[in-house]
């Protein structure tokens, strides 16, 4: 041992030599060719040749073997020159093997080390995203403390990063620079500040890895962030998934009150009896009705689909949050799950069966049902079957005892005898815990004690021990029938027990005791040291009842002791012997040696081992192991009062803010307003339309000091209380004022002008601008909290008011395709039993939420004259009409293609009363008409405009255009390149936009025409007669780039033309709507190519 | 998180070493060879190990031990499902996880596992991601490289991971575009001496094997989903589809995957499709004892019971067998104590039953349990659940896939106790 662990200190020891000569002989190097070489010099040499060799396939052997070098665990520190040098290489794979090599020993070789690090510095700027995170990779894991600035000026950069993939890198760095250099905290707090406001998948869980490793206290970067977390964490991978959770957990357990209740359940009277934790009784002591925290909630609900993951550990660690957060009549999903984990491999089920055992001693009724499933099977592992055992005691109840008996029954015949002797301890335990069954199972018991089997009888002699303790009942048949045993059995725990036993019991067992010590004092000097001390018990006993008999025989024993080898016995000797040997020296004690030997002795509690865990937070390391590991951060207890629940609310603008200049925000603001239709966005919004005074303004000290202020106020004030009381009720209202805070929203972004010039003042002043903020978001919030200034507030928003009334046509458009919008939609912040995010939902939303900062809305470059016929003169008897496209908004609705139908009257009479009859609309479809025309004049015509919703597909449009006494069928389909509004974006926030929409979201086209159809003239004309899309200013002559949404949903599409030699040019086409993407690119190609 | 990993086969050798972190001494897993010497079976040796500076978390797979070093607090089942999963794709890189393919392969492993680990913590490991950045070795390849000098790690840099599908690998193109679905169901089940079903659940898979070109998305229904009582899912399936309709709707990964793992819940009645006639005793006082077992089909629902397989652990005492099959033929092992008897299928009219003496060690007293018959099986087309797909829909795609659903139900844990 003690050699091992000195080795073990030394990092590299001296072991190298030998392993060195060992490797000459050995012939293992990857490729054979080695065997040549008889010593290892030479070897390195031949490999540093290689390395020199202007060829790759040299290089690229030498660094295979080196590879297989460092992965045998054998010293190649000495290349370290030669490697360093090929790290600029052009082939991708040396440069990677260089890479490992470079991680394994640049600790070791710092001054050449710095060789290679300029080449990472240019590669962190280079243009692929890839390349740029492979770089802040290997940079950030050589341990060379001297690149400390430079590594945290990267990962600055990094975290900045256009991509997310990037910036997922540059959370991973953030640990790897702390751990090398504790001092930079503070600095890379701000970056892991920044990092968690990412709406990136992909980068939430890094950095909140990054978050527990280096600042796991700061609890107050995760408020703002709280919601998106939650949100998001569906769809992070899976690793990511069980980071975040259980940061959630510890988070939920400091900002929520507890949700335990008296009331939860029968359980929870099992649970005051086993368990004391303080808050439960302090709990008791205020009946106030409990409401939760609608985050609180937000959390748990989220969580639960991750319940199906096929990771155990999300599985395990959903289950834990389950367990420690979610009120505990909830609690009960989670066992059918983890049951389900019991079907994986060994080791998962070794921690699970760890985790259900603790939770079933506080909670039978969980697991009750899956009783079975811990049948234990004769080829699981010793350690696993131990565990189902004790999960099978944990559940005995009176009701299946009799069921369990009988298994046992089986297992204590198992040929796995440590198995058989655990169940022997489990049947004493159910005998202890459940009164009916202590006789049957103390005479199973003694019937065991005829068993073959040594352990099983010495097990069994134990228990009975035990049992017979706490029943001092009239067992003498069955204490001398162990006295018997005493001949046979030699396992010394057993033998120690019946002598105790029959110490205990002298009185019962008269004529039996004297004997027993008789033999016993034979074969003292034989005895294992335990039994010796018990013989020396017996025989006190014995001396203080029975004197007469065994005086002799115990001094003969106390003699024997008095010179045993083992001190512990010479010490008791010598202290019985004082004790009991009246004589003069022995003082008042003696008087009561026989109650201290013979009094009343407690009964043992036969209690589960895993009793002392749980206070452990389940699924961790210090659980399983019940020590508490290094870095395990304590789950704290509920407070007592919740903190201010307003900390997490997040304003719009703030994210917004993040990736792009301040300037932009300006109108950046109304163009969200655009876009709800992400779910994310729309938390976010909702979020904001909760939103109460965001104390943490956006910026400077000012707000803060209002934060701080708040903070203060909700918690001696009532506030905080307050609407936590209260929240049930006020949730409905709230339900209800949604809606209406949304029309509000949607009609102040109507009259925007007005109010970005008012955004604009408020950007002066950061405290006003969030005030603002709150007017906009509608009046409900006021009624949430007011720690704000309120007066003003309310004053706004009267102010407000009016306009809106001065405005009621919109709003009733509104209302209208709100109402089929908003079942989509979840609204967050509520308890409503509908689960959160989907995973597509969120695969459509995601895109959007990241993209739609930037997008604002442009007037058409290009509006066609075309028009398309309606209705022939012919078959409208008389009534003729044409349909276009004017390429406008629609004032109808946002979501609302505009067309523009004229109408004309070729016949020779007045044609009455033209409306719109019946409409054949395909689901979802919507359609807004045009007020009836009551006469049209021969030769007449007359223009009108409907706005159909088309739902970003190219499905026809089937309505009725009537007359007076004539209907006639038609029907309206849209080119798909009128299913678009353009939109302006600058060349940064295209390039940007169309990194985050590839893969399955990009189609591409190549288009061959003759090269005077490529001028950009021609191009653009050609782009935008076929569909509404605006022009992308280009730093390319030939690259050309259009951008649109879609006129429904909001997602964007990108269109790239890029030439190339001879004439052909790829037309590449990026959006989320893959389907109208490939329609577009199918339209598009042909225009482009014909001359 | 994780620290380093270390793999060691059976006889303890350490044969390869990977550090995330700072390089951590081989001595550590001094304390990991105490653990297994005090364990005596591989079986038994405890996943978590605490050391004075380290806690060692390891997994046994394929006669291997992956041992990963962890220095602070962290969920175990975390360190034990990575594990795993590497040594998935092991097995799904070299065709088995073995020592001589990893040691052949010690360049893909190491160049996998720093991919798969970034300062401890996972980065990647879709296979489908994994592959496109480090292609796994085929013969051809490995015969084209040693030519031409190239290599074995992708030109072309993956855009999985930056795209909203991590699992599938963009630009999959194929001449037959194909996917299979194998319903996979295995009865785990304890059968009492009576032949009584003391305990029964069916435990079922889907596994897919999908070749799709370009983005396909397919929906998968049943005729009878309610009968699914636990699903875990593959990441790529819409939750939010099945809670409310049943339909498992997904963009698949390219290549074989597990779409679903379910389980059949013990209240539903579990068929069992064999039986077992046993009389097994042993004599006190004598050297000898009687061994007799019979299997014959039950509840098979009209179809071929075969594969079958009795493995038996005979008690200590057992010196050697002596015995005579009807069908098919036997082994015991004298040192393990274990008897293997493969039967093959069975014919009604027939059935088929092993019989004969067992010697025993002279001497030492009988053993007091029989021990316990674990019994494979396997019948082709049929799902014992009764689960069956109804379709298979796809969009996105126009092409016209072919579509095929495969059955089959097998033996898991089945123990029959005599």
């Amino acid at each position: 041992m003690s050699s091992n662990s000195f080795a073990y200190n030394e990092q590299s020891g001296g072991g190298e030599a030998a392993e060195l000569g060992q490797e000459a002989t050995s012939t293992i190097s990857p490729s054979g060719a080695f065997g040549l070489f008889s010593s290892d010099w030479k070897k390195n040499e031949d490999l540093k040749q290689m390395l020199e060799s202007n060829k790759d396939s040299a290089k690229l052997d030498a660094m295979k073997r080196i590879v297989g070098m460092i992965a045998k665990g054998k010293n190649a520190s000495e290349l370290f020159p030669a490697v360093v040098k090929n790290v600029a290489s052009k082939n991708i794979e040396i440069k990677k093997l260089v890479y490992v090599y470079l991680v394994r020993y640049a600790e070791e070789q710092q001054d050449l080390a710095l060789l290679s690090i300029s080449t990472f510095q240019r590669a962190l700027k280079d243009p692929n995203q890839l390349i740029r995170a492979s770089a802040l990779r290997v940079l950030s894991s050589i341990r060379v403390p001297i690149i400390v600035p430079i590594m945290m000026l990267a990962i600055k950069e990094a975290s900045a990063d256009l991509s997310p993939y990037v910036r997922k890198n540059a959370a991973h760095a953030i640990q790897k620079l702390y751990s090398l250099d504790p001092e930079q905290k503070e600095m890379l707090i701000e970056v892991i500040e920044k990092l968690l406001k990412d709406k990136s998948t992909l980068v939430a869980g890094s950095v909140v890895m990054a978050f527990e490793e280096v600042c796991p206290d700061r609890i107050d970067l995760i408020h703002r962030n709280y919601r998106k977390l939650c949100n998001l964490l569906v769809d992070v991978e899976e690793w990511g998934q069980v980071v975040i959770i259980h940061m959630l957990t510890r988070y939920a357990r400091t900002q929520f009150v507890s949700p335990w209740r008296e009331d939860d359940g029968l359980e929870d009277n099992e649970k005051n009896f086993y368990e004391s934790d303080d808050e439960e009784k302090e709990k008791s002591d205020k009946k106030r009705p409990y409401t939760m925290d609608p985050d609180h909630r937000l959390l748990i609900r989220n969580t639960k689909p991750l319940l199906q993951s096929r990771n155990a550990a999300v599985v395990m660690a959903v289950a834990q949050l389950y367990w420690h957060i979610s009120p505990k009549s909830e609690a009960g999903v989670i066992s059918k799950s983890l049951v389900r984990l019991l079907r994986s491999n060994r080791e998962v089920q070794y921690i699970v069966l760890q985790n259900i055992a603790t939770m079933s001693i506080q909670r039978k009724g969980m697991f009750e049902p899956y009783l079975k499933s811990f049948y234990v099977r004769s080829t699981d592992p010793t350690m696993i079957k131990t565990l189902k055992l004790e999960i099978l005691t944990n559940l005995a109840n009176e009701a299946n005892i009799s069921t369990l008996l009988r298994e046992f029954q089986t297992y204590v015949k198992s040929q796995d005898k440590q198995f058989a002797a655990a169940t022997i301890q489990t049947i004493g335990r159910c005998a202890t815990s459940i009164t009916e069954v202590t006789d049957t199972c103390l005479n199973g018991l003694v019937c065991l004690l005829s068993n073959r089997d040594e352990i099983v009888v010495a097990e069994s002699v134990v228990v009975i021990k035990k049992l017979l303790q706490m029943q001092p009942a009239q067992h003498g048949e069955i204490i001398k029938h162990m006295a018997k045993l005493l001949d046979s059995i030699t396992v010394p725990v057993a033998r120690a027990s019946i002598l105790w036993l029959i110490g205990e019991n002298c009185e019962r067992v008269p004529k039996i005791a004297p004997d027993v010590l008789r033999k016993m004092a034979k074969t003292f000097t034989s005895e294992d040291d335990l039994v010796k001390l018990q013989i020396l018990n017996l025989g006190a006993k014995l001396y203080l009842t029975n004197s007469k008999q065994t005086k002799l025989l115990t001094q003969y024993i106390l003699n024997l002791g008095k010179y045993d080898q083992n001190y512990d016995i010479r010490d008791r000797t010598r202290f019985i012997r004082q004790l009991i040997v009246p004589n003069e020296k022995s003082g008042a004690l003696s008087k009561y040696a026989k109650k201290i030997f013979l009094a009343q002795k407690p009964a043992p509690l036969l209690e589960s081992p895993f009793k002392d865990r749980d206070h452990f937070q389940l699924g961790t390391l210090s659980h399983t192991l019940n020590i508490k590991a290094s870095g395990y951060l304590e789950l704290s207890n509920w407070p007592e009062v919740a903190p201010d629940p307003s900390v997490r609310n997040v304003e719009v603008i703030e994210s917004a803010k993040e990736w792009t200049p301040v300037g932009k925000s300006k109108k950046e603001k109304p163009a969200k307003k655009f876009y709800s239709e992400s779910e994310e966005e729309e938390a976010e919004e909702e979020e904001s339309s909760d939103s109460s005074s965001d104390s943490e303004g956006e910026s400077g000290s000012e707000s803060g000091d209002t934060g701080s202020s708040s903070e203060d106020s909700s918690e001696d004030s009532s506030s905080g209380q307050e609407s936590e009381t209260g929240s049930e009720a006020e949730a409905e209202g709230k339900r209800a004022g949604k809606r209406n805070s949304r029309l509000k929203r949607k009609s102040d972004s109507e009259d925007g002008e007005k109010k970005n010039e008012k955004s604009k003042t408020s950007e002066s002043s950061s405290a006003e601008s969030s005030s603002m903020e709150e007017s906009s978001s509608g009046s409900e919030s006021a009624s949430e909290s007011d720690n704000e200034p309120v007066p003003r507030k309310v004053a706004q928003a009267k102010e407000r008011k009016p306009q809106q009334e001065r405005h009621p046509p919109p709003k009733d458009v509104f209302l209208l395709d709100l109402d089929d919008f908003n079942p989509v939609s979840t609204p967050v912040a509520l308890p409503t039993p509908a689960l959160s995010p989907s995973l597509i939902a969120d695969l459509e939303g995601l895109n959007l939420s990241t993209s739609s900062s930037v997008i604002n809305v442009s007037t058409p470059v290009f509006v066609p004259t075309k028009t398309h016929e309606l209705l022939h003169r012919m078959s409208g008897k008389g009534l003729a009409a044409w349909y276009c496209f004017p390429r406008q908004p629609c004032i109808f609705g946002d979501k609302m293609v505009s067309v523009q139908i004229t109408l004309k009257n070729t016949s020779d009479r007045k044609i009455e009363n033209i409306h719109i009859g019946e409409k054949k609309l395909p689901v979802g479809m919507q359609m807004h008409v045009f007020h009836p025309i009551d006469s049209l004049e021969p030769e007449g015509s007359v223009t009108v405009s409907v706005g159909i919703d088309f739902c970003d597909s190219t499905q026809t449009a089937c309505f009725q255009l009537c007359t007076k006494d004539d209907c006639f069928n038609v029907n309206i389909q849209p080119p798909v390149g009128e299913l678009l509004l353009p939109v302006a974006m600058s060349e940064k926030d295209f390039k940007k936009e169309r990194g985050m929409l590839t893969g399955m979201n990009e189609t591409s086209a190549t288009v061959i025409a003759a090269p005077q159809n490529f001028t950009p003239s021609m191009i653009l004309q050609k782009v935008v007669n076929v569909a509404n899309l605006g022009a992308v200013p280009s730093g390319q002559d030939n690259v050309h780039r259009f951008a649109a949404k879609t006129v429904h949903s909001g997602s964007l599409m990108l269109v790239t033309v890029e030439l190339k030699e001879g004439s052909t040019a790829q037309l590449i086409i990026n959006t989320e709507k893959t389907l109208i993407g490939s329609v577009l690119l199918r339209e598009l190609k042909p225009v482009l190519s014909q001359g | 998180m994780i620290h380093s990993l270390f793999l060691i086969n059976c006889s303890g050798d350490i044969f390869l070493e990977k550090h995330w972190k700072s390089v951590v001494s081989q001595s550590v897993c001094d304390y990991f060879f105490e653990a297994q010497e005090k364990a005596a079976d591989v079986e038994n040796v405890p996943p978590v190990i605490s050391t004075p500076h380290h806690y060692l978390i390891s997994i046994y797979r394929d006669k291997l031990f992956f041992v990963s070093v962890i220095q602070t607090e962290v969920p175990p089942l975390f360190v034990i499902e990575f594990l795993h999963r590497v040594a998935d794709t092991f097995q799904d890189y070299f065709g088995e996880c073995s020592e001589a393919a990893i040691k052949d392969n010690v360049v893909i492993v190491y160049e996998l596992l720093e991919e798969m680990l970034d300062n401890g913590f996972p980065l990647a490991t879709e296979s489908n991601i994994l592959k496109e950045l480090i292609k796994p070795p085929t013969i051809l390849r490995s015969v084209v490289n040693s030519i031409t000098g190239s290599s074995n790690v992708g030109d072309t840099l993956p855009t999985g991971q930056l795209s909203n599908i991590p699992w599938r690998r963009a630009g999959v193109k194929y001449t037959n575009n194909e996917a299979y679905f194998d319903v996979v169901e295995e009865i785990d089940a304890i059968i009492d001496k009576s032949g009584s079903t003391v305990f029964a659940e069916i435990q079922g898979v889907i596994d897919a094997c999908i070749k799709l070109s370009g983005m396909p998305d397919l929906s998968l229904s049943f005729m009878n989903p309610r009968l699914l009582d636990d699903v875990s899912f593959h990441p790529c399936i819409r939750f939010k589809r099945w809670e409310s309709e049943r339909v498992l709707s997904f963009i698949p990964p390219d290549g074989n995957f597990r779409l679903i793992s379910y389980r059949v819940s013990s209240q539903n009645l579990v068929a069992i499709p064999v039986y077992v006639k046993h009389s097994i005793s042993f004599k006190e006082n004598s050297s000898c004892g009687r061994f007799d077992i019979t299997i014959g089909p039950k509840q098979n629902m009209g179809k071929t019971i075969e594969g079958i397989t009795v493995t038996v652990h005979m008690p200590k005492v057992v010196l050697n067998m002596n015995l005579t099959p009807t069908q098919g033929s036997y082994t015991f092992d004298p040192v393990t104590k274990v008897l293997a008897w493969d039967v093959g299928k069975i014919t009604p009219q027939k059935l088929p039953s092993l019989k004969g003496l067992v010697n025993l060690q002279s001497g030492a007293p009988k053993p007091e349990e029989n021990p316990s018959l674990n019994i494979q099986f396997k019948i082709q087309q049929l799902a014992i659940s009764g689960l069956k797909v109804n379709r298979l829909d796809m969009y996105g795609e126009k092409y016209k896939p072919f579509k095929g659903v495969k059955y089959v139900t097998k033996a898991g844990k089945f123990q029959v106790r005599t």
